[in-house]
């Protein structure tokens, strides 16, 4: 089967559940290293399967074994003991065998999961009714485990769809196959982290406090109590340090003694009673103390993965998937528009020459030009303009009036076109909201043939061509230059930074280019324009009172949007979003 | 009059010297070395020389005392600093795959330097300081030496007057020495109270609770403040020194009118506290402003990026300052009151010591030892004796004793892990283990 087609669809409509963070800059696709070590630990080879899938090589079975599916090992003691916790800290990676459409589903399942965890925290306070409310939802559409089934005990209950241990086990196993995919790049880790941590918090505060002491247990953090006395004794300190530490919690609640090493943000932020090395923790925060932990854990064992050299070089089953699980965007994909109606369709061409990249640009020229675009243009340029802020009336008007110069009558745009541009905009067929394309989609997919004008110009076009053209933009000769060996290096969205640089006329553009709109967006700003969106502050965790003002009345909230009330932009500030609550 | 004349025109002739007979070289190596726990963790350190006319070179690193000698004598730096230990010789960091040369432990260090309190200080500003602000450096080591003993349980710190307007602490435990950027980070992040640059009036902000380390940090301001800020700096005298301090006071505090009849200081002062502590036991919230007051004026302020980075570079004890010619020597916290900066020697006069005739004292020294080692070596050994050094190498060895203690003790410790004495075995687990002995 072409799964290679199969993962690129799931992929196009994982990356449409909007989420808003900006993540890594430019890399090409020979930076691309493909497995690492974790699947060599599994060491077992069954040699009397190794016949069924002829060709691999017997190497390859010492690393990985993918069979057809066997029959699930309940009961095996080893799994049991593994999956006998609803959580776990994923020390130990999968030592079994799964069929190569179980990795997958498996992968993308978690993969949507782990985007909506994203997407929630941005939106909504992550302790609140609403949030749980959600997240809980997607753990049951997906199949993952997040509370204790009282079920397992309840044996009389019919179970319907997969059983507690299945969920643990696609929990277990989606992890580390996400590990491959995301320890690469310093941005694809560290994105994959604060999403694992922000699920792991979740499921933790969840946990009845029972099972928060197995687990503590379980996992080896000997985090040791203090005694009555000594409690008695710095009744005081406690409760001076740390707001949220009374009489009564000091009275009622175990106090843990942890290395102040393993708590660095309660003693940063001075929340805590440090003495001798050593802080003073009730039992109810001993949920950031194993958070650290547990990112450190997947902190290290990532750079691990990472460092393992690809002794296992591209097994073509594999190589494919995990290439494009990391390629997910996982960036701003600008379906929700902030400055939708803003723009005048008379803008559209000083625009163009002040704030639409490249490829844009190329393409508005394209469509000015010869009046009509192929569809690989007008699928790029569309969804562009959509994201820019276009109206779905002002897109029709746009591009009828633009094909009607040329071949196409009216009728014959009615007919042909206009369908296409309202299916773009979520209005026909299965009326999945697109989503504009990212640079990385830009450069990877569909490159452009004779006759096309879309793709990346800095990826696509001929040197010689697009220094013709950059010339006949007014762009400097060493700016020329500078962009060229940028493109011979294959860092075209730092060429096209560049550009936007040397056509703004700063030193630095301050921002990591990684979507048109982006760049859209960013000129915007700098210039002042109708284009640029109002910025909305997201809601803080130690600000539950405040919501996010209300978005443009015009926004229409399609099926992969967020709901109206909460669709709110981050702030510049990205590493606020990198620290534990 | 115990600082020769210096002049930075002379370091030249001065330093050979400083370096081929007085440098505690055997200290300084056993110091660096820790007690040979870990493979090559000399070998791997960085030095830094700051060399004639401004050259400065990177990566310095040496396989023994004996290389090390050499060199500095060989290149006699104006500046040494040090760094961090790395993954491979520094010096051979050319031939390491990038990306695998990493900084991997270096001491806990801050600096506190003068210049940061310009904007609460009368008397001096910029690189001058003065008996009369020094108090804030006595201060700073008081607060951030209690807090790092106290409540981080570290046990070998190293203060250092840095040779003209501020002091360095080296922390120098295992524990310390292993912490990560983000660890550091945070521990300097406690230990900062004063925040905000020039745009910012009020620099320190309290709310309720008060924790634990900001009453134990106020204890020791209130024991110099009356001294040095009401009287030596006159806080609450001239009217241009109150209209500082009010400026930090919650508007409805109406002290101008006050402050017309009460002329008297510490009277003022009093009466500023006093309100304070009414409006606290009145009002909801916490209003602090006078704790507010002596901590902007007192409180140690550290640079955050000094402490943050394992591989930032620090002056190295018994450096010299080319500018004061100054030793940076090693402060005794035992007489910490009395430290004054003015009395550091100077290279100039320790060289101008070495020349002097031998006390009858060092002659019965000399005779003692004259069988036990070797002539060179007892040689340098009275030299540095001689001069105004010696207390500050005496000081070092004492540091270095306390830290090969605690490293038996560490040993013994993890003998008994494998082999606990029976009695310990019900211990409950916040005693640690040696005490069962």
């Amino acid at each position: 089967m072409n799964y290679l087609g199969l993962i690129i669809n799931i992929f196009v409509s994982v990356a449409k559940t909007g989420n808003d963070r900006n993540a890594f800059t430019s890399f090409s696709c020979a930076e691309i290293r493909t497995l690492c070590g974790n699947w060599r630990e599994s060491r077992q080879i069954d040699r009397s399967k190794a016949s069924s899938l002829g060709k691999l090589s017997e190497a390859r079975y010492r690393t990985m074994q993918f069979y057809s599916r066997r029959k699930k090992l309940i009961g095996n003691s080893q799994t049991e003991q593994l999956y006998g916790h609803c959580l776990q800290f994923y020390g130990q990676p999968p030592i079994e065998n799964i069929s190569l459409s179980e990795f997958e589903t498996f992968a993308v399942d978690r993969l949507k999961l782990l985007k909506t965890v994203e997407n929630l925290g941005v939106s909504y306070v992550k302790t609140s009714e609403l949030y749980t409310k959600k997240l809980d939802a997607e753990f049951s559409n997906l199949n993952f485990p997040y509370k204790i089934e009282a079920s397992t005990k309840d044996d009389r209950k019919p179970q319907t769809g997969p059983s507690e241990y299945e969920k643990r086990r696609k929990d277990h196993i989606s992890h580390f196959i996400l590990r491959l995919a995301y320890c690469q790049t310093e941005d694809l880790r560290r994105w994959f982290i604060q999403q694992e941590i922000d699920l792991f918090r979740y499921r933790f505060n969840h946990l009845p406090s029972k099972n928060i002491r197995e687990f503590l247990q379980y996992n080896n953090l000997h985090y040791h109590t203090i005694s009555i006395d000594k409690k008695k004794n710095l009744m005081d300190k406690l409760v001076t340090s740390s707001f949220a530490v009374s009489g009564s919690t000091v009275d009622c609640q175990d106090f843990y003694k942890v290395p102040f090493q393993d708590a660095l943000d309660l003693v940063r932020t001075r929340k805590v009673y440090l003495n001798g090395g050593y802080v003073y923790i009730p039992h109810q925060d001993i949920v950031t103390i194993v958070l650290n932990d547990f990112r450190t854990r997947l902190s290290k064992a990532l750079a691990l993965t990472a460092r393992s050299l690809p002794a296992v070089q591209s097994d073509e089953r594999l190589q494919p998937l995990l290439n494009h699980l990391s390629h997910a965007y996982v960036g701003q994909d600008y379906s929700i528009q902030k400055s939708i109606g803003k723009i005048s369709l008379e803008q559209i061409d000083p625009l163009s020459a002040k704030s639409y990249p490249l490829c844009m640009r190329q393409l508005h020229r394209g469509l000015r030009d010869s009046h009509h675009l192929r569809h690989g243009g007008r699928m790029q340029y569309g969804l562009f303009l959509k994201g820019i802020g276009l109206t779905l009336d002002q897109a029709l008007q746009f591009w009828r009036s633009e094909f009607v110069k040329g071949k196409v009558d009216a009728d014959k745009f009615d007919k042909a076109y206009a369908y296409s541009i309202r299916h773009m905009f979520g209005k026909e067929g299965k009326r999945t909201d697109y989503t504009p394309y990212s640079c990385m989609k830009v450069i990877l997919s569909n490159p452009p043939s004779q006759g096309d004008q879309h793709g990346c110009p800095f990826r696509h076009s001929d040197p010689e061509l697009l220094k013709q053209k950059l010339q006949s933009y007014k762009v400097s000769p060493s700016g020329i230059s500078q962009i060229l060996e940028l493109v011979k290096g294959m860092h075209y969205q730092l060429a096209c930074q560049k550009y936007f640089e040397l056509t703004h006329s700063i030193e630095d553009s301050g921002f990591s280019l990684n979507h048109p709109n982006q760049y859209f967006m960013e000129s915007q700003k700098l210039l002042g324009g109708p284009g640029a969106g109002v910025k909305v502050e997201v809601k803080r965790e130690d600000n539950p009172a405040t919501k996010p003002p209300n978005p443009s009345p015009h926004q229409t909230p399609g099926p992969g949007n967020l709901p109206q009330e909460v669709a709110a932009e981050i702030t510049e500030d990205l590493d606020s979003f990198f620290q534990d609550a | 009059m115990t600082t020769a004349d210096y002049d930075q025109a002379s370091l030249p002739d001065l330093l050979p010297l400083y370096y081929r007979r007085l440098f505690p070289f055997s200290q300084y190596h056993r110091w660096l070395n820790y007690g040979g726990v870990t493979k090559n963790y000399f070998q791997n350190r960085e030095f830094s020389f700051t060399l004639k006319d401004d050259i400065y070179v990177r990566y310095q690193s040496f396989s023994t005392q004996n290389e090390l000698e050499k060199e500095m004598q060989k290149m006699n730096p104006y500046k040494i600093d040090i760094g961090a230990v790395y993954s491979h010789r520094p010096n051979q960091h050319n031939t390491v795959k990038s990306g695998s040369f990493q900084a991997l432990e270096k001491e806990l260090v801050f600096d506190i330097d003068m210049t940061d309190y310009d904007d609460v200080r009368s008397c001096c500003s910029g690189a001058d300081i003065c008996p009369k602000c020094w108090t804030l450096m006595t201060i700073a080591i008081r607060i951030l030496d209690r807090a790092l003993r106290d409540d981080f349980g570290f046990r070998h710190c190293l203060w250092v007057y840095s040779g003209r307007r501020g002091v360095h602490c080296w922390v120098c435990d295992e524990a310390a020495r292993k912490l990560s950027v983000v660890a550091r980070s945070a521990v300097a992040e406690y230990l900062s109270l004063v925040k905000g640059g020039d745009e910012t009036v009020r620099k320190v902000v309290l709310s309720d609770p008060i924790h634990p380390f900001i009453t134990e940090s106020l204890t020791v301001v209130e024991r110099y403040f009356s001294q040095y800020a009401l009287l030596g700096q006159d806080i609450l005298g001239s009217k241009e020194a109150v209209d500082k301090v009010l400026a930090l006071l919650p508007e409805d505090i109406l002290f101008l009118c006050y402050f017309q009849t009460e002329k008297n200081p510490e009277m003022r002062w009093d009466t500023l506290r006093s309100m304070a502590q009414d409006k606290r036991t009145t009002a909801k919230k916490g209003h602090y402003f006078e704790m507010e007051i002596m901590l902007q004026y007192c409180y140690p302020r550290l640079d955050v990026n000094v402490s943050k980075g394992v591989n930032h570079l620090l002056k190295s004890p018994f450096s010299v300052h080319p500018k004061t010619g100054r030793i940076s020597v090693p402060i005794d916290l035992r007489e910490l009151d009395r430290f004054d900066p003015f009395e550091v020697p100077t290279i100039s006069l320790i060289c101008e010591e070495l020349d002097q005739p031998k006390t009858e004292e060092e002659q019965e020294d000399t005779m003692e030892n004259e069988n036990k080692k070797e002539a060179g070596e007892r040689r340098k050994m009275r030299d540095y004796k001689r001069t105004s050094l010696a207390k500050y190498v005496k000081l070092f060895d004492n540091f270095l004793e306390g830290m090969a203690h605690s490293r038996k003790g560490e040993v013994l410790k993890n003998s008994q892990k494998h082999f606990p004495p029976p009695e310990c075995q019900n211990e409950t687990f916040d005693r640690p283990m040696y005490q069962c002995l």
